[in-house]
């Protein structure tokens, strides 16, 4: 299967008044896919969908919806729909009615809207509150609600800003799942916003992590984490120690590094053309402690734990350079172990990423 | 407990004591002296005929019996008009000009407030003789029409129009200010999402703007329509008298006509139908909250 192009972002830049809140950003978003774009507060990533939903309009560049030029048109020109952070839904109609807006506006006559509004509200489980107001609903049906209203007019793009950030945790997971199997059953690109880490990494097909209004990657959940660009996306996604290298040789994506430990280990690299200091990533589960060390070996000593239930996070004293380690407390592994306690720890080459500074 | 009991009693004391001579009292007054009889040389003596209530709606004929008469029904038709248009356009006016105000930046928000309260710092009388001047011989309207290229005019003074431009003026910005509230505290993404889901503006302001900045609209109405009806100096110094309003009706009853009891019984119509407009309005607004 082929997907087409559903969006082009090209050179497109935002600046308010001195502050440059985007900085030549350019991206592609296909047909189908579930797009995330990842960052911090303040990192561009909410301006950059209002600018895709038509609410600001871009300094420089050009977004194209299907190949055709949209920056210059207002929102209602435009067939994006978006989820408000707030939900926005109007008080004063019944939810039925919220749903029916968008249709009203295109014109569709009212038997067509009637069936289309009802089969909106089978589609998020909510048939039995069509006659109901916004207010009387709890967080998470407003959000249902919401999204039927964005669905109802059938989108080229479904816009999503921090959607789930207002629910509680469990709610929140719940919705994760219904988001994403609604995103299958539409068939509809869905455009995410959201500065959980989390939620990106569970919901995507690719994640555009944005920071200081400029991309620092863009790539599947997993290649994101496992192989973080630069040190900006290694620290945003996920934890990670950081280590102080110095690059002997570089050969390829590969480079032979001096660790802090005393030994040299050789692995994939991001961005290095020399030798010289750079960054030593190395994320707390990849390292195992006790029967679990393997690769190249130190020996610790447990300076702090976090038990977290399912794993715990124990901080280790390795001659003066702590240790951020993560050990799942399953079936074999239920002991713990106490601080001041000594413990041989192992990491492989290729589990640590070497980036530059 | 008592002291607390007696405090509630006492605590009110002063409440009911303002009410009593503020309201109650004068109210009681004038229901008294309309049912009261027209002293010969002015004044009014005690009793208890509703000879004044028949005058709004008849007149002793030439055979001495009672003729329908709609002179003053015309009036307080004529009352209500000129009311309702200077709600009217005091709301289309206030709209956009509160909708400005709301999307202005913060800093400027508080100046452009008090501009519009501003008049308010000088007497009304002045203000509407501000307006004599400005609709008069020569005066900056009749130039402004000339300048535009309108026809010949004798003159803007001592027309309805003239009165009810000095009635929209005086009582603007008892519109704007409830509007404006409506309209801030309405959730600017509820605008977004009347444009994102296809909504021009004609439709966002029908569909969403309207109706949520209603009860806002509701209490502006309110705050111009009572005094509308029952002002005296447009009508007296724009209208030039020559068509009678209720509150120069009156005005002229208590003044030279000299029949008090006729005077009051108008004012009672007068405050009836305002306390009529009161209940709608809280019952209205009653409503709306239970069905939040």
């Amino acid at each position: 299967m082929t997907r087409g192009r559903a969006l082009e972002v090209f050179d497109v830049s935002k600046q308010f008044g001195s502050y440059r809140a985007l900085d030549h950003v350019s991206f592609t978003i296909d047909e189908n896919e579930f797009f995330t774009l990842l960052g911090p507060s303040g990192c561009g990533k909410t301006t950059l969908l209002r600018m895709i939903a038509g609410f600001e309009s871009p300094t420089s560049g050009a977004i194209l919806l299907y190949g055709k030029e949209i920056a210059g048109l207002p929102p209602e020109k435009r067939k994006v729909n978006t989820v408000f952070q707030s939900y926005a839904l109007f008080p004063h109609m019944t939810l039925a009615q919220n749903i029916a807006f968008g249709l009203e506006n295109l014109g569709w006559d009212k038997a067509r809207r009637d069936a289309r509004v009802g089969e909106m509200l089978d589609l998020v489980h909510m048939s039995d509150f069509a006659a109901r107001n916004p207010l009387q609903l709890s967080g998470g049906q407003r959000q249902r609600i919401a999204l039927a209203r964005a669905l109802a007019t059938e989108p080229q793009i479904l816009l999503l800003d921090e959607p789930l950030s207002a629910l509680d945790l469990k709610l929140r997971q719940a919705m994760r799942d219904e988001l994403r199997q609604l995103q299958r059953q539409t068939g509809i690109t869905f455009v995410f916003v959201t500065h959980d880490q989390d939620e990106a990494l569970d919901m995507s097909d690719r994640i555009c992590v944005l920071g200081d209004g400029q991309i620092q990657q863009i790539g599947t959940p997993s290649e994101i984490y496992e192989d973080p660009e630069n040190r900006f996306v290694a620290d945003f996604i996920g934890e990670t120690n950081f280590l102080d290298g110095t690059v002997v040789s570089v050969d390829g994506d590969k480079a032979r590094v001096k660790t802090p430990f005393g030994f040299d280990i050789t692995t994939f690299q991001k961005g290095v053309t020399g030798p010289g200091p750079v960054t030593v990533s190395l994320r707390p589960e990849k390292i195992g402690m006790a029967e679990q060390a393997t690769g190249n070996s130190l020996t610790g000593t447990i300076a702090g734990r976090n038990y977290m239930g399912g794993f715990t996070h124990y901080t280790v004293d390795v001659s003066g350079i702590l240790l951020r380690v993560s050990r799942r407390n399953d079936v074999s592994h239920a002991d713990s172990f106490d601080i001041g306690q000594t413990v041989p720890l192992g990491f492989r080459d290729d589990s640590a990423r070497v980036l530059a500074r | 407990m008592t002291v607390l009991r007696s405090f509630r009693f006492w605590g009110l004391v002063p409440a009911w004591a303002i009410m009593l001579f503020t309201l109650i009292i004068p109210v009681g007054i004038v229901i008294g002296v309309s049912f009261a009889e027209r002293g010969a040389y002015g004044g009014f003596e005690w009793s208890a005929n509703i000879d004044s209530y028949r005058e709004l709606l008849f007149s002793l004929g030439w055979t001495d019996e009672l003729e329908f008469t709609p002179k003053y029904l015309i009036i307080i038709g004529r009352t209500l008009a000129l009311g309702l248009a200077t709600t009217a356009i005091c709301m289309i006016l206030a709209l956009p000009v509160a909708y400005i105000i709301a999307q202005s930046p913060g800093r400027w928000k508080p100046l452009l407030i008090y501009l519009v309260t501003l008049p308010f710092w000088v007497s009304m009388i002045v203000r509407v003789y501000a307006w004599l001047i400005i609709l008069g011989n020569n005066g900056l309207a009749e130039k402004l029409w000339r300048f535009v290229g309108g026809g010949e005019i004798d003159t803007f003074l001592f027309t309805p129009g003239a009165m009810l431009a000095g009635m929209v003026y005086s009582y603007i910005p008892l519109m704007v200010l409830p509007v404006f509230a409506a309209i801030e505290k309405l959730d600017p993404a509820l605008l977004e999402a009347s444009h994102d889901l296809y909504g021009n503006r004609w439709v966002t302001l029908r569909k969403i703007i309207l109706p949520l900045t209603w009860p806002g609209l509701a209490a502006g109405a309110i705050l111009v329509f009572v005094p509308a009806i029952g002002t005296v100096l447009e009508p007296m110094l724009l209208g030039g008298g020559k068509l009678m309003m209720m509150g120069t009706l009156i005005q002229s009853q208590f003044g030279g006509a000299r029949n008090w009891p006729f005077g009051a019984a108008i004012a009672l119509v007068l405050m009836a139908i305002v306390v009529v407009l009161l209940m709608l309005n809280a019952r209205r607004a009653s409503r709306k909250e239970a069905l939040l």
